[in-house]
């Protein structure tokens, strides 16, 4: 009997270690992948800026704490974030360097002159070889880097005030969390 | 007559003109890789198998067009006549774009799970089908031993028959089909 009642208990556990398996899955979006940078430092490179052919910018020229925001004039989901962007450039609160990436420089300069410039400096990648060097998969997204250059965390997906408040600002600002008192 | 030669060569005119150029825009839409030796070849049709679009989550590389795909497809082509291995290659790519890039989860505690769950299970429920079946059997066999026991097929017979010679058939009648029955049961459940 308890030997039974243990076989015919068997379904019902494997049921209940599926549903918890599965139901962790739940609510995350399998297209958003976690970066394999975290924690390492920005990959080396030199590319020339957007505005100037002539002018190079490295690596060593990037200065965290800053974002590092991956767009391109044809990514429609750049449009709806530069917004924020402009925004959050403007509240002085983070640098943010542009990366653009697999671009037309024409084209990029058509966007940054239209709807304005919240990058510090804009790196243009029109190869696309540092964007994977990032494991960079689409536009756009957002690197967090602190004051060594060092990948914190990856955004995938358009950061609007949501997004800095409650995720990256955190993440590079902790103790602003408590001044703040939320 | 003319006249249908002509409307033949213009035909085949309108023919030629749609063949070259339709033609011509296949070419261009196909990246055409060339490749040092075949075993080059080979390889580069493999892992463009067995590697995984990040852009396109259900495509691998080689049945990508997005363009990340066709860059990474760049890459490895790049590689490959650098004399990079294969590790060399999909170590590369997994440093930047994670284990999702390959289609063969990697054997660590986290995928413990994905690589032996299905064996456990497998193992499991043949443990408990054998120990089920073995549990009729045993139910079954007792039962029949019971009856052998008591009265064998033989021993009913012979009774049988010795009791019809004395022609007390009635009573007789009644006792063989009651054991009939028992007996058929018997094998029923143990079949």
């Amino acid at each position: 009997m308890n030997n039974k009642t243990f076989v015919f208990l068997i379904p019902f556990l494997f049921f209940v270690a599926m549903a918890i398996l599965l139901w962790t899955g739940l609510g995350k979006d399998p297209t958003k992948l976690d970066s394999q940078l975290i924690g390492k430092a920005i990959p080396v490179f030199s590319r020339s800026t957007l505005q100037d052919e002539s002018v190079t910018i490295t690596n060593d020229d990037i200065k965290g704490p800053a974002l590092i925001n991956v767009f391109a004039s044809w990514c429609p989901s750049c449009y709806n974030e530069h917004p924020y962007l402009m925004t959050l450039s403007k509240s002085k609160e983070i640098k943010i360097y542009g990366l653009n990436y697999k671009d037309e420089r024409s084209k990029g300069l058509k966007f940054i002159n239209d709807l304005g410039n919240p990058y510090y400096q804009i790196i243009f990648d029109n190869s696309g070889r540092l964007g994977i060097d990032m494991g960079v998969y689409g536009a756009p997204e957002t690197f967090l880097i602190n004051d060594k250059n060092e990948i914190i965390y990856r955004h995938v997906g358009i950061v609007n005030q949501q997004v800095w408040e409650e995720i990256l600002k955190p993440k590079i600002y902790p103790g602003e969390l408590i001044h703040g008192g939320r | 007559m003319s006249y249908m030669i002509k409307n033949i060569k213009v035909i085949q005119a309108i023919f030629v003109a749609f063949v070259v150029f339709f033609s011509t825009t296949v070419s261009s839409e196909i990246l055409v890789y060339e490749f040092k030796d075949t075993e080059l070849e080979l390889r580069f049709n493999h892992l463009t198998q067995i590697l995984r679009c990040p852009k396109c989550q259900n495509n691998n590389l080689a049945d990508s067009n997005a363009p990340l795909a066709v860059d990474l497809k760049d890459i490895i082509y790049e590689k490959l006549h650098q004399g990079q291995s294969d590790e060399q290659i999909i170590g590369f790519l997994k440093e930047r774009y994670g284990d999702f890039i390959s289609y063969k989860p990697p054997l660590r505690p986290s995928t413990w799970l994905i690589w032996f769950g299905p064996f456990i299970i497998l193992v499991v429920g043949v443990i408990l089908i054998i120990r089920f079946v073995a549990g009729r059997k045993n139910e079954a066999s007792s039962s029949v031993s019971k009856v052998d026991d008591s009265v064998s097929g033989e021993s009913i017979l012979s009774e049988w028959k010795e009791e019809l010679e004395t022609g007390n058939s009635q009573d007789i009648n009644e006792q063989t089909t009651d054991k009939n029955t028992s007996s058929i049961e018997n094998n029923k459940s143990e079949g």
